[in-house]
């Protein structure tokens, strides 16, 4: 090949997809990178709605990342398609409702119809042999390159040496004697090279990098499935409430979402008009949205007595709390406020 | 030409998405004015305009809205 090799690098905001991309650049290969946002990446969500996090640096690391690499980034808006993967992912799930694998095999499927799109030549991505306990093995890397169709056009830069022998390499566009030969859960490999391209600061997201390994928010999701039918559908509404809130399901039929702070409580005010509503009228209390239905009398009563536990005046005999419904029509309700054993465990979702 | 785009109550990425998508369909020289209300705009799309040849203008912040002004490049 006489004109430059073209290849696209998957970019998460992590260290290993950084090192990829950079070995590549490196090699004299014109990299662009590509981030795919499934609705359910961590990046930044709950830090840019909760007040107590305002002071955090907020960034994009995927961005942030391209920026220190000097490459152009397209961020590609899969969450719709994505549904798929995470409702029916062939190879099942991981810990929590983390479908790795699938997710995975989506990604460079897609990053594979980009680059034909884009008349590129290959793809790079950051994994490294052993490293995740479900997409990352011996055994589970090659299901990725063959059932995204991607075969030989895949190359991972950081533990090339440890695989079979892909068409960049065979073609010379790049030297698989400057690939790498990383395996396992250590970071020092990675840490390493880091310094010798001389970056100094690089993302390290706690938990990983994905909503879907949370455990907590994994539940979350499985109560909405099953209080919707099992139908296991979801729109970007509901799974980004699912990230902010108190979730408390008192009865199968309905949940409230209290705001915690204030900064939720005033994201949760711009979803006044999709959701039945309440709070405290006659004190400061939190924005709370009803998923679901209050069927009568008694069931407003019970969300009030839950609402007015998390109001200012919890410890009085009586609070006002104000209910609006869909057509902005409110009514309110006295109650005593719960007292906290009387929120029950198994309503916490 | 100048051209707007409500970016209000989304969340990082998808402002930057909305700007990348939008900025497709315009031609080099337009201006594109984005609101957003979400703070990390501030860095995001300043960052995406810087690495992929567009030209940040300037932000105005007034209470919780945002308006990041962008300059397209010829890209």
């Amino acid at each position: 090949m006489s004109k430059q090799p073209k290849a696209i690098a998957l970019i998460s905001g992590g260290l290993d997809s950084l090192l990829a991309a950079k070995t590549l650049l490196e090699q004299g290969v014109h990299v662009e990178g590509i981030n795919f946002y499934t609705g359910f990446c961590v990046e930044g969500h709950t830090h840019a709605i909760r007040a107590k996090d305002k002071k955090k640096l907020k960034r994009n690391n995927a961005l942030w990342s391209a920026e220190q690499l000097g490459i152009k980034l397209h961020i590609v808006d899969v969450i719709e398609e994505y549904k798929d993967v995470l409702i029916n992912p062939k190879h099942g799930y991981g810990a929590n409702m983390n479908p790795c694998l699938d997710c995975k095999g989506f990604m460079v499927k897609k990053a594979l119809e980009w680059i034909k799109e884009n008349e590129f030549d290959f793809i790079v991505t950051g994994e490294v042999m052993g490293q995740r306990p479900m997409s990352q093995r011996k055994d589970t890397m090659p299901v990725i390159a063959r059932e995204s169709g991607a075969n030989d056009l895949l190359l991972r830069p950081l533990c090339a040496k440890n695989l079979p022998i892909t068409k960049p390499e065979i073609e010379g566009w790049v030297d698989r004697e400057k690939l790498y030969d990383f395996s396992g859960r250590s970071r020092k490999p990675q840490i390493a090279l880091a310094k010798q391209f001389g970056f100094e600061d690089w993302a390290q997201p706690a938990g990983g990098c994905c909503f879907l390994t949370d455990k907590s928010y994994s539940e979350k999701l499985v109560d909405l499935w099953k209080s919707r039918d099992d139908k296991r559908d979801y729109e970007m509404d509901d799974i980004m409430l699912l990230k902010i809130g108190r979730h408390i399901r008192p009865k199968e039929y309905f949940k409230l979402i209290i705001g915690r702070e204030d900064g939720e409580n005033k994201y949760m005010e711009g979803y006044r008009k999709q959701y039945v509503h309440l709070h405290a009228s006659s004190c400061v209390g939190p924005s709370v949205l009803v998923d679901g239905v209050l069927k009568d009398v008694d069931d407003f009563k019970l969300a009030a007595q839950i609402v007015a536990r998390y109001s200012k005046d919890r410890n009085k005999d009586s609070v006002t709390i104000e209910m609006t419904d869909l057509n902005g029509v409110s009514k309110t309700i006295d109650v005593t406020p719960f007292a906290p054993h009387e929120i029950k465990k198994d309503w916490v979702v | 030409m100048r051209h707007n785009l409500d970016a209000r109550r989304m969340l990082c990425p998808m402002p930057v998405i909305k700007t990348q998508n939008k900025i497709k369909t315009l031609q080099a020289g337009d201006t594109l004015s984005v609101t957003c209300t979400d703070p990390g705009a501030i860095n995001d799309i300043p960052a995406w305009c810087r690495i992929n040849g567009h030209k940040f203008i300037d932000y105005q912040q007034q209470d919780d809205e945002i308006i990041l002004n962008i300059e397209v490049g010829d890209v």
